[in-house]
């Protein structure tokens, strides 16, 4: 038991984890992977937090105002002082959408927008070959935990709930995008361990 | 003569492509992958792939929401 937390720790020190859009589903899975240990993370998004965002991403009041990469680079912080951030607020454009994520061992596609999130995905798996990538569709509504499953398709992890309806017609709560948001999390952390046999 | 499009039955049509099947059935969200027979075909390749007879096909959509 020792050996395997020394193991894991030592694993996920020396890793590397890039995360596109700082909303519900980014900045949730942001702090769970600081608390478990990833040595650095990679942030990208162009917005700044703003009051309505506080009912389910991970900022607080006086926040507000602030850009997303630098209000969660400061909560990771005040969680562990060493995990290592680097920012960066823009915003993603077709073309050039996997440019930040280069360098990291996996990529976690946490955009809002269905169209940017397709086009992330795409850009990501044919212009960085062999770079895994968690993604997440269908985090709107609440209730229904249990349709939500994985969907492994080569170097692409989609956590998935083909009947949930899209944030433009229905509402967005913390419980279910955080749900989904540590469920991108804990599969950034399958693919980088390997399976927990 | 038939193909499964995410568990239901579906007529075959001879030299069809992915994307014309999309096409005729319906399919209006953001497509991230199709997979057939358990073989993934990227977005780009949706005009070039033909599609088996008895082929299983799952066609996997993005949702607004983050």
């Amino acid at each position: 038991m020792v050996k395997k937390i020394e193991k894991i720790k030592k694993k996920l020190k020396n890793s590397t984890i890039g995360i596109a859009g700082l909303g519900g589903l980014g900045s949730n899975a942001a702090i769970s992977l600081t608390r478990a240990g990833v040595g650095k993370l990679v942030l990208v998004d162009f917005d700044k937090v703003e009051g309505n965002n506080l009912s389910r991403q991970y900022y607080f009041l006086d926040q507000i105002g602030k850009p997303k990469v630098d209000a969660l680079k400061e909560n990771i912080k005040k969680i562990n002082p060493e995990t290592k951030v680097e920012t960066f607020n823009l915003k993603l454009r077709k073309g050039s959408m996997e440019k930040p994520f280069k360098d990291v061992d996996l990529v976690i596609e946490a955009l809002d927008n269905a169209e940017t999130k397709a086009a992330f995905i795409e850009e990501i798996l044919t212009k960085l070959n062999n770079k895994p990538i968690v993604a997440a569709s269908g985090v709107a509504g609440y209730g229904h935990s249990d349709r939500i499953v994985t969907k492994k398709l080569g170097n692409l992890c989609l956590c998935y709930d083909e009947l949930a309806k899209s944030s433009d017609d229905d509402v967005l709560m913390a419980p279910r995008v955080i749900l989904m948001a540590n469920w991108e999390a804990n599969l950034a952390l399958e693919l980088i361990l390997g399976e927990d046999k | 003569m038939s193909i499964e499009v995410n568990g239901k039955h579906t007529e075959w049509v001879k030299n069809e492509t992915v994307e014309q099947l999309l096409k005729r059935m319906k399919y209006t969200f953001p497509l991230v992958v199709v997979k057939i027979n358990e073989k993934v075909i990227l977005k780009k390749d949706f005009p070039i792939t033909i599609i088996p007879d008895k082929s299983k096909i799952a066609v996997l959509h993005m949702i607004s929401g983050g």
